[in-house]
This record gives structure tokens, C-alpha cells and sequence, in this order.
């Protein structure tokens, strides 16, 4: 019963993002939500690794990076059409398996920390491959490119964005209630039984890297196309303590947890650039997400849907005890 | 009798300390075989070396006369070695169902599915159910295992143990921190195990009314060596066992 509620609330929710454009037609505020889209799936999928099954990265950018790459120079080269874009999906499809799964191969059977340190060495790596390889990504000045027609209208752009957010969402829903995602949370949750129940563990751990790999990469594939410009800033550090700071103020272990906190940090961030003009401190936006970073984690570890399904829970105790059950 | 499980010069040495030192045992098929032995006696660690948890300094353990040890935890449990241990370990942010489920995923060799059918997934949950009914656990279902209290979490623990079907069950001080009243349950579980006669049991017990009653066999442990082994009654009366046990009424019955 609860369940269905749940759902019909969704999709309600869903209904109203696809009708919004004709309702509301702002185009800045189309694509702010229109980014608020594309992080949240990276942020669900950084939440897989980090709240299912409790993996530390510091170098979730690099499947993010590699994405955007693969889309700006494949549109470049070979023209702004759909063949184009199809073979950019194929390259980042198969760098994303191939580094992630590389990646995991070699630090996932060690402690989490060697995970961490690595991923975080891979995009250092990649961030000045793609400053120094000049001749394919034009160093740090980046380039512009076009894409196909059809995607250049901002209300279409907007929903193809919105409709991949649901997809993989969706995708990520069914993953995490399947046998194979209750295995990668008892992995989160202890490690040592979920070896002696038998399962081999690390094979879980490489593949929940390589599917969270993957997503990402589709999603600095929307992310270069939103902004039809790319240059290094997408390797960058920032980008994932960005989508860390996501997932953790929204909720780990949640997949609406990384939508909310992708709303919030982006519209935070939109709305603070703006205030730079008032005080300069509004510029270095970072000093004050990192202020709100030390405080959720201190008094909200759990996030905000974390916290809110804490709450209910509570709520709903309350209530049994009052009927005396 | 065949034997199921065999331990050869079975050493383990931390730093310069030995915790074990030269266990040959040989466990038969289908028999209850009971480890007692005083605290820091080497037990546990007897049973990490078995399930894989720790690996011997020297010596060799065979099950069902394969060489496992050299073989991961995981590895083992897959062959048919299952374990329960004494300090509960569960996974806490998980439902008690959900817990069994895991095992009972694990046994049916169910590991990357994605698109899992639903009624699949039923049947699974549906055997978990059984599972969760025998260790009287089935009202706790949908509770998170971290708020289980300690004797709760001890029955899902054989819960999960059982769920995964294994033909040596490895049982760690069952009934460690249970309240009085809940012993009496766990110990007509573990009857009505033995009673099935088709499985392998070994169990660290330091209550001794339940190893007379339990066991065919008893090991013992004593500062590092196998000190004895026979059935309880012959345990009973050797002398070395008596005089290891501070004055011998460790065992007066």
C-alpha cells in the first residue's frame, strides 16, 4: 500500500518536471535544472560505490572526464550528427569498462584507502594527458563543438535529460533491490561475513566500480553536450568532491538522497556566483560548501533523506505505541 | 566411518607465541563433535584455521579429502564449510529477512543477476521465511538486525548459518550472552539438527550439561594441544582432563 503511494508521488513528480518548460519558460532556469539532471545521475552513480557499497573514490571524474572527452572530440572530427554521437557512446561505453575495471582490479582487493589514493593518481593522470595532448583536446583552452540540430533546442534538451535522469534511475532502483545489489550492501555492511557466506566479494566490488564507471561516463557524455564547450576543469578534483558533497548532504545509501543534493548544491552554487558581485566571499563558494560539508557530516551523517526516513521511522513508532502494539 | 574433515600437524604461531601446535584430528561424517577446553585454550582459533579465516603456520587440512588449506573463506564456504561465530556478525543495516535471504542467495549460487524475476526473488524470500520460522525469528522479519537484541541476533546468526545448507557447520559458542531462558531454544534447534543426522556438527560449548547430551565426540584443548579426545563419558573420566580443569569439578556432573 505504502509502496504505491510511493510511486504514484514519483511519478506525479515526474509528470510536472516534463510539463514544466510550457508552464514556466525561463531559460536560465531550464538549464539550471537541466545540470541538476545530469549531476544527479552522476551522483547516484558515485552513490553506488559510496552508499551501496561503501567504496571511497576520489577520482570519479575521470569516468565523467572521459565521457565529455569522447563526445566533444567525436562531434568535432566527425561532424555534428547522430553517427557521431553514437560512436562517442560506444568509446566512452568501452574506456569506462575497460578503466574502471583496470582501476578496480588493481586496488579493490586491497584496503579501501589503496581504492581511494588510486582513482585519485588515474584522474591527476588523465587531467594532464588532456592538458599536454594538445593536438586531440587543445590543452586546457578547451574548444567548442556543435552538436545535432535536434538536441540544440533547450526545452528538448531538457527533456532528453530528464528522461535519462528517470532511466537510470529506474535502472539503478532495480539494480539495488536485486540479489546482486543486496549483495554489494553486505559488503557495505561487513565485509568478512559477506566472504564466509561465500560470495566472492571482490568480483562485486570490480563490478559495481565498472557499472558506476559506466554511468558516469554517460553522463559527462550529457554534461559535454549541455555546454557544447570542454576543456580539463572536467578531470578536475572539484568535480568530484562536488558530487561527494551530493551524495553525502543528500543522503548515501539513497538514490533520491544524490537527486536533492545535486538540486541543492547546483542552485546553491548558481545562486552564490550571482551574489559575487555583493562581496567577494560569494566567489569562493568552495569555503562556504566546505563549512556546510564539516556541519552535515558532524550533525547529519545521514543526510537529509537519510535523516527524514530516520524521522518517519521514528513517527511511525510513535504511532504503534500509541495504539498500544 | 568415513571422515569428513582432517587435520594434519595443524600449526599456527603469532609472532613467537604458539596458539596451536600440532592438531591432528579427524572429524566423521554425520557425527556431533564437541571442542571444550579452557579460555585462550586455542578454540577459536581452531575454527578460523577450519573456516579460513586465518591460514597455519604449518600443517594441512583436508575436507572431504581435498587439500583446502590453502583456500579463501569464500572458497570454503562454497565447498561446504559453514560457520557461526561467537561474536555476532550480522549485517546490521539490513532487515533480519533480508539477512537470511543472503544466505539463502548464497547457497543457491544466485550472485550477479540484475533483472531477477520477481516470483524467483519470492521463493527465495519464502525459503528465508523457513529458515527464520525454525530459529524462531519469523515476528522480527522486517526489524533492522542492528535493533535484534543480543540473543535475537545470535538466533539470526544460525539462521544464516543454516540457510546455507553446508554439509560441516562450524557452531561458535551458540549460546554465548543469551538470557537463561532463551538457551533451552537454541539448544532444542541444535537437537533437532543433530537429529536430522545429515549433517557434520562442531561445536565450542563451554556448558558442559549440553556437550553430554549433544556429543558423540569431545575434543579437548589445552594450553595449545589436543590434550584428549573420545566420547563424553570416556572425557569424563581421564584424569589429565580432570586435573587440567582447576580441581576436576569442572566436569563433576
Amino acid at each position: 500500500m505504502k509502496w504505491e503511494k510511493k510511486w504514484i508521488f514519483g511519478a506525479m513528480i515526474a509528470l510536472f518536471l516534463f510539463v514544466l518548460p510550457w508552464i514556466y519558460d525561463s531559460r536560465s532556469t531550464l538549464i539550471l535544472i537541466t545540470q541538476i539532471f545530469i549531476f544527479a545521475v552522476f551522483a547516484m552513480s558515485y552513490d553506488l560505490l559510496l552508499g551501496y557499497t561503501g567504496i571511497i573514490s576520489f577520482g570519479h571524474a575521470m569516468f565523467f572526464g572521459i565521457g565529455a572527452y569522447s563526445t566533444g572530440i567525436g562531434l568535432m572530427r566527425n561532424g555534428e550528427t547522430w553517427t557521431a554521437l553514437l560512436y562517442a557512446l560506444g568509446i566512452t561505453v568501452i574506456l569506462c569498462l575497460l578503466l574502471s575495471h583496470v582501476v578496480g582490479m588493481l586496488s579493490l582487493r586491497l584496503k579501501s584507502h589503496y581504492y581511494a589514493m588510486l582513482t585519485l593518481a588515474f584522474t591527476g593522470l588523465l587531467q594532464v594527458g588532456a592538458e599536454k595532448w594538445r593536438s586531440l583536446t587543445k590543452g586546457n583552452d578547451g574548444f567548442t563543438f556543435h552538436i545535432p540540430e535536434f538536441l540544440m533546442d533547450r526545452k528538448i534538451f531538457y527533456l532528453f535529460s530528464l528522461l535519462f535522469m528517470i532511466i537510470i534511475f529506474l535502472f539503478l532502483y532495480q539494480l539495488i533491490s536485486s540479489p546482486f545489489g543486496k549483495v554489494l550492501q553486505a559488503i557495505r555492511e561487513n565485509e568478512r561475513r559477506a566472504l564466509s557466506l561465500g560470495y566472492q566479494v571482490v568480483h562485486y566490488k570490480v563490478w559495481a566500480n565498472v557499472i558506476a564507471g559506466v554511468i558516469a561516463g554517460l553522463s559527462g557524455m550529457v554534461y559535454a553536450l549541455s555546454l557544447r564547450f570542454i576543456n580539463t576543469s572536467v578531470f578536475a578534483v572539484d568535480i568530484t568532491l562536488d558530487v561527494l558533497l551530493m551524495t553525502i548532504i543528500g543522503g548515501v545509501g539513497t538514490l533520491l538522497g544524490p537527486i536533492i543534493g545535486a538540486a541543492l548544491i547546483e542552485t546553491a552554487h548558481e545562486m552564490l556566483t550571482e551574489l559575487a558581485d555583493v562581496h567577494w566571499l560569494f566567489e569562493r563558494w568552495i569555503i562556504l560548501f566546505g563549512l556546510i560539508y564539516i556541519l552535515v557530516v558532524l550533525f547529519f551523517p545521514k543526510g537529509i533523506v537519510g535523516t527524514w526516513n530516520e524521522w518517519m521511522k521514528k513517527e511511525r513508532w510513535k504511532k504503534w505505541n500509541r495504539l498500544g502494539l | 566411518m568415513e571422515s569428513i574433515l582432517k587435520t594434519q600437524n595443524l600449526t599456527i604461531t603469532f609472532g613467537g607465541h604458539i596458539v596451536l601446535k600440532e592438531i591432528n584430528v579427524s572429524i566423521q561424517r554425520n557425527r556431533f563433535t564437541s571442542i571444550i577446553g579452557p579460555n585462550g585454550a586455542g578454540k577459536t582459533t581452531f575454527f578460523n584455521l577450519l573456516s579460513g579465516q586465518l591460514k597455519p603456520t604449518q600443517g594441512r587440512i583436508f575436507f572431504r579429502d581435498q587439500d583446502v588449506t590453502q583456500l579463501s573463506p569464500d572458497a570454503r564456504t562454497r565447498l561446504g564449510i559453514g560457520r557461526s561465530f561467537q561474536i555476532t556478525d550480522v549485517f546490521p543495516h539490513l532487515t533480519v529477512l533480508e539477512n537470511v535471504r543472503l544466505a539463502v542467495q548464497a547457497r543457491a549460487g544466485i550472485h550477479f543477476h540484475v533483472f531477477y524475476p520477481k516470483q524467483k526473488m519470492k521463493e527465495l524470500e519464502d525459503k528465508a521465511m523457513e529458515w527464520l520460522k525454525k530459529a524462531l525469528l519469523e515476528h522480527k522479519k522486517n526489524e533492522l538486525a542492528t535493533y535484534l537484541t543480543h540473543g535475537e541476533k545470535r538466533k539470526l546468526e544460525i539462521a544464516m548459518l543454516l540457510a546455507l545448507e553446508t554439509e560441516l557447520l562450524l557452531l561458535d559458542e551458540p549460546t554465548a550472552g543469551m538470557s537463561l531462558e532463551e538457551v533451552p531454544m537454541i539448544l532444542e534447534l541444535i537437537q533437532s539438527l543433530k537429529d536430522e543426522q545429515n549433517r557434520t556438527i562442531l561445536l565450542i560449548e563451554h556448558k558442559m550439561d549440553m556437550i553430554r547430551n549433544l556429543s558423540d565426540q569431545v575434543l579437548v584443548l589445552y594450553q595449545s594441544e589436543l590434550l584428549a579426545q573420545g566420547t563424553p563419558e570416556e572425557i569424563m573420566q581421564n584424569e589429565l582432563v580432570q586435573s587440567a580443569y582447576l580441581g576436576g569439578d569442572f566436569l563433576a556432573p
